[in-house]
Formats: structure tokens, C-alpha cells, sequence
């Protein structure tokens, strides 16, 4: 199963062409991780890899079939995607709304079978929620609320795996948690493409990166192929250094300006 | 569910058609009721030809209102979303008093006048709150129904001065809404539109609980979004377009009542529909059966009961979704 995005290019407004040529691939047992600056088309490539924008050019093909073949049902048991944020209207409880995750499994009118009720305590546990199922969404933190929609995903049951900026409210430990996790569900087999900001983790546990600038390609490739302080600093537009962490992994550290004038 | 609710409501719903069969110009104690139904008495032509017609079509049509409201709000994620705020009630006035005013119309036919004045309006709103801003603003949605429901208000009003028909001059106490002129005819009338539409919301509740989370989780979690959307804007558009022609405009119901089961009940819909359909039931039935008695001999118009109880809630509502 592999999800394959070939010179994409999607277009917001005459003069907004939010993605320019853009090719990214991800695979079984693979972690691709998305990186660049505000605005650099990283969710509008979660949007076209998902099929929710129309495409200027190019293609994207999931499992050798482009995407418009595949049903929105049939396309949610392989791929799940955990957009950015989510406002709640009806809070539901933790539970109700992972098993909203089998949607895509169930019938219109038949109850949640065994099978449905193991996935999502399967999903519980692995997000660490299981002891919140009771509870009512707008009575969580952003981070549970966080990782309650990722147990969402989870439930999906999903061959690949999309999380966009998925630990912007969660605090250090649940950050390590999830990086764990994503890196887990991908060596089991899953394909996993995780939109991030934060460099140096997705350096340490990401197979490949991707960073975009304006809507195009800046760097792609392994880690260490991709944090070089010149491409960084033409993308981001301010100085950085790169050393490497004891596990060989490139982390970036911006500069102050007096550092950047005397290395 | 908290299992409270699993009692209260099936004693609601029988409190409130047993007092709808008793209430009205000439009170019948219950004892009368019940003789009349199943006997001979003197009592049998007024329960058997008017109160069980009345009380079943009030009950099917609250019902039907109740469940248009739960489905527009999850729709557009709005708890104050409901036929009559959102201008299809409006639009299917229109339609029921143009058709009535052409003189060709028949009781099957206002319906479907009614149930095109209905979609007018749903295209309408749909159309002016796309073009006020780019993604679809829910309170711009709402603001739109009003709008709308306002112009369509005017042209009903225009209809009925200019036209010579003669089913048309009671149109203004009709508009109001009563259930004064409640027949078999009417109900089978009101039963034959309301089926379809009433099982597709209720298959399609899985969809909705999709649908309240936001347009994006929803197509990620394997909702077809927009088929779903043009489904339950038709079938709302029905049952409002059949609610309208057989007792006129009622608002609010589909207000009150989801928003009374939600605090009892749990907003998943495969629950919350067949709640809020019975509550709505009983809800239009009691507020018929008070417009009867109230001010009797007269009849107050149901309308003027819903929209007593349904405006302070709107604003109840509304100060809680500003805050």
C-alpha cells in the first residue's frame, strides 16, 4: 500500500498557487516527515494527498489507482488523517467519538460488532486515553483532546497514517509519546507522514523528510540530506547551525545574529 | 441514554396524547375518551373524526419538525439551525399559498408546491450566505434564513391581498398555523410525504454524527460529504413543504425540542433521532392541545404556543454560543 503524489500543483486564487510541482511518496514501514515555514503548502499537500482540493497538475495514485477511484468509505479503511484543528459543536464522549473511527466499517443502521469494539480499545490503550473514555470532549486538554483524535484515526484501522502538526498542544513527554508511537505503528508495518514543525525530532525519528518553501520542493531525502544550514537559512530566512545528536541524527539550532556574524 | 430516559419519554408521549384527545372547546374526561373510542357514545364522532386525526397529525408533525431541526444542526453545526429560522418554512409557504391561490391545486398538490417553495428558499439561503463569504459561515447561514423567511413572508402576504380565490381568504389564519382543520385526509396526506424522508434522515444518522464534527474530519472518516448534505437538505425541505401544507407555519420546534433531549440524552444520532421525534410528537401535541383551551371558546394559533416557548430558548441559546 503506498500513496504516491507526483508534480502536484494546486491553485487557491489567480495569483495563489499554494503547491508548484510538488512529488512525495510514502510507504509501508516508511516516516516521511513534512517540514517548512508558515505557509509553505504543508497542509494543502495533506488536502491534495486526501483528495479534498482540486488539482491543477499532476496525480495522486493510492495503491497503483488514482485517487478519484477510490470511494470516500473505501479510501478511509486504508487512510487516515488527522487534519489540524477540530472545533467541537456536540460534545460526544471520548469513547463515542473514537468509535466514530469505524464508520467507514459499519453498516448505516447495524450496531458496533466485537471487532469494532476491539479496535477501539486497541486504540484507547495505544493513545493512552483508555482511562478518559468516559469522558465528554470539552472537558479535556488539548493535548488528550489531541491524542483522542488520533485513537480516532487509529480505530480507522488505516494502512497509512497522515497527522498534520499533530503535537502543537501537547507538552514534552505526550511529544515523545506520539513521535514513540508514530515511529511504533510505522515499524509494524504502517505507512506514516507526519507534518511537523518541529525539526530536530522529525530528524530523529523520520526515515525521510520533505521541505517545502512557497509551495515547491526545497530539499528532499534523508535527514541529514535535507537540514543543511544554507538550505535552512535561505528557506526559513534566518541563520542556523546544525550539529548532530549522539544517535548521528542532524538537529538544527538558530543562531542570534551575533552568532551568525562570528561562528 | 441515562436510563431515566428510557421512562420519561414513553410516559411523556402517552400524558401528552391523552391529554390531546381530552383538551379542547368541548373537554372530555378521560373516561368519555376512552369510551368513544372503542364504543357508541355520544362522544365517538368528536374523538374518532377529530381528536385522533388532530392529536396523530400534530404528533407525526411535531416529529417530523423536531428531527428537521436535529439534522440542519448537525448539518451546519449549529444548535440554532431549524426549519423555520433557516427560511424553508417560509419558502414552502410561498409555494403552498401560490399553488392555493392558482386554483388547480388539490390537497395532494400543495405539498409538492409547498415542497418546491421549500427548495427555492434552501437554494436561496444557500446561494446568498456562499457568496458573503468564501467557506460556508453557519451564522451567515442563519442570517440568510431569516432573510429569506422575511421575503418570503412578504410575497405570501402579497399573494393572499391580490388573489381572488376564494381558499385563499383564510390563508392568513392557515400561515399562522392550527391544526383546527385536521382530517384522515390530512394526516394520510402528511404520512404518504413524511415517510421516505423521515427513514432516509434515520439511516443516514451515522452520516450526520460525521457530519456535526466539521466538513474535513468528515471526509477523512469516510463521510461522502456533500451527497450526504444534498439528502438531508431535501428531506428536510420535504417534511417541512408537508408539515406546512397540512397545518401551516409552526417554528421553534425543531429548536426546543433537540435541545431539550441533548441535556437528557446522548448526541449520537442513532439515539438522539428517534428521542427527538417522539419529543417533538409530544411537544406539538401539548402545545396544540394548550392553544385550545387557553383562550376558550377561540383557538389560539399552535404557531404563537411554539414560538412563546421556542424564542427564550433561542436566546438562551444564542447567549451561550456568543459567549
Amino acid at each position: 500500500m503506498m500513496l504516491d503524489a507526483r508534480g502536484l500543483a494546486v491553485r487557491y486564487g489567480p495569483a495563489h498557487l499554494a503547491l508548484d510541482g510538488v512529488s512525495c511518496a510514502v510507504d509501508q514501514r516508511r516516516f516521511l516527515a513534512v517540514v517548512g515555514p508558515n505557509g509553505s503548502g504543508k497542509t494543502t499537500l495533506v488536502r491534495a494527498l486526501s483528495g479534498l482540493v482540486p488539482l491543477e497538475r499532476g496525480e495522486v495514485r493510492l495503491d497503483d489507482r488514482p485517487l478519484g477511484e477510490w470511494s470516500r468509505p473505501a479510501l478511509a479503511r486504508v487512510l487516515a488523517v488527522v487534519p489540524q484543528g477540530e472545533e467541537v459543536v456536540f460534545p460526544l464522549r471520548v469513547d463515542e467519538t473514537v468509535m466514530l473511527g469505524r464508520y467507514a466499517r459499519l453498516g448505516p443502521l447495524a450496531a458496533p460488532g466485537s471487532a469494532d469494539r476491539a479496535a477501539v480499545a486497541q486504540a484507547l490503550e495505544r493513545c493512552d486515553v483508555a482511562g478518559l473514555r468516559a469522558r465528554t470532549i470539552d472537558s479535556l486538554s488539548g493535548g488528550e483532546w489531541q491524542r483522542v483524535r488520533l485513537a480516532r484515526a487509529l480505530a480507522q484501522e488505516p494502512r497509512i497514517l497522515v497527522l498534520d502538526e499533530p503535537t502543537t498542544a501537547l507538552d514534552l513527554r505526550h511529544e515523545m509519546e506520539l513521535f514513540e508511537l508514530v515511529r511504533r505503528l510505522v515499524d509494524d508495518g504502517l505507512a506514516g507522514l507526519v507534518i511537523t514543525h518541529h525539526m530536530n525530532l522529525a530528524a530523529r525519528f523520520a526515515d525521510r523528510m520533505l521541505l517545502l518553501s512557497a509551495g515547491h520542493v526545497a530539499a528532499e531525502g534523508a535527514p541529514a540530506d535535507v537540514l543543511r544550514p544554507d538550505t535552512l537559512r535561505e528557506v526559513f530566512g534566518w541563520p542556523v547551525a546544525v550539529t548532530h545528536w549522539c544517535d548521528g541524527s542532524p538537529q538544527v539550532v538558530p543562531l542570534r545574529p551575533q552568532e551568525a556574524r562570528d561562528p | 441514554m441515562k436510563p431515566h430516559v428510557a421512562v420519561l419519554l414513553p410516559t411523556l408521549v402517552i400524558v401528552s396524547i391523552g391529554i390531546g384527545l381530552s383538551a379542547g372547546s368541548v373537554p372530555l374526561p378521560p373516561g368519555e375518551v376512552w369510551g368513544g373510542l372503542w364504543g357508541d357514545t355520544s362522544a365517538s364522532t368528536i374523538v374518532r373524526e377529530l381528536r385522533v386525526p388532530r392529536v396523530l397529525l400534530a404528533f407525526l408533525v411535531g416529529g417530523s419538525l423536531a428531527v428537521c431541526g436535529a439534522a440542519l444542526q448537525a448539518m451546519i453545526r449549529n444548535p440554532l439551525a431549524e426549519p423555520y429560522l433557516l427560511g424553508l418554512s417560509g419558502g414552502a409557504g410561498l409555494g403552498a399559498v401560490m399553488a392555493l391561490a392558482s386554483r388547480a391545486a388539490g390537497p395532494w398538490a400543495i405539498p409538492a408546491a409547498a415542497f418546491l417553495g421549500a427548495l427555492a428558499a434552501v437554494g436561496l439561503v444557500y446561494r446568498l450566505s456562499v457568496v458573503a463569504g468564501r467557506r460556508l459561515d453557519p451564522r451567515v447561514l442563519l442570517l440568510s434564513g431569516v432573510v429569506v423567511g422575511a421575503f418570503a413572508g412578504a410575497l405570501m402576504s402579497a399573494v393572499i391581498v391580490l388573489s381572488d380565490a376564494p381558499t385563499v381568504r383564510n390563508a392568513f389564519l392557515w400561515l399562522l398555523g392550527g391544526f383546527g382543520a385536521a382530517s384522515w385526509q390530512t394526516l394520510a396526506v402528511f404520512a404518504a410525504y413524511a415517510l421516505l424522508p423521515l427513514a432516509a434522515i434515520g439511516l443516514n444518522a451515522r452520516s450526520l454524527d460525521l457530519l456535526a464534527l466539521g466538513e474535513e474530519p468528515a471526509h477523512h472518516l469516510g463521510a461522502e460529504v456533500n451527497r450526504i448534505r444534498r439528502l438531508i437538505y431535501l428531506c428536510t425541505a420535504l417534511l417541512t413543504a408537508a408539515s406546512v401544507a397540512a397545518c401551516g407555519i409552526i417554528g421553534f420546534v425543531g429548536l426546543v425540542v433537540p435541545h431539550a433531549v441533548r441535556t437528557v440524552a446522548r448526541p449520537l444520532h442513532r439515539t438522539l433521532l428517534p428521542l427527538v421525534f417522539a419529543g417533538g410528537g409530544a411537544f406539538l401535541v401539548l402545545s396544540d392541545a394548550v392553544s385550545r383551551v387557553v383562550v376558550r371558546p377561540l383557538e389560539l394559533p399552535v404557531g404563537v404556543i411554539t414560538a412563546l416557548v421556542g424564542v427564550p430558548i433561542f436566546a438562551l441559546l444564542l447567549r451561550r454560543s456568543v459567549a
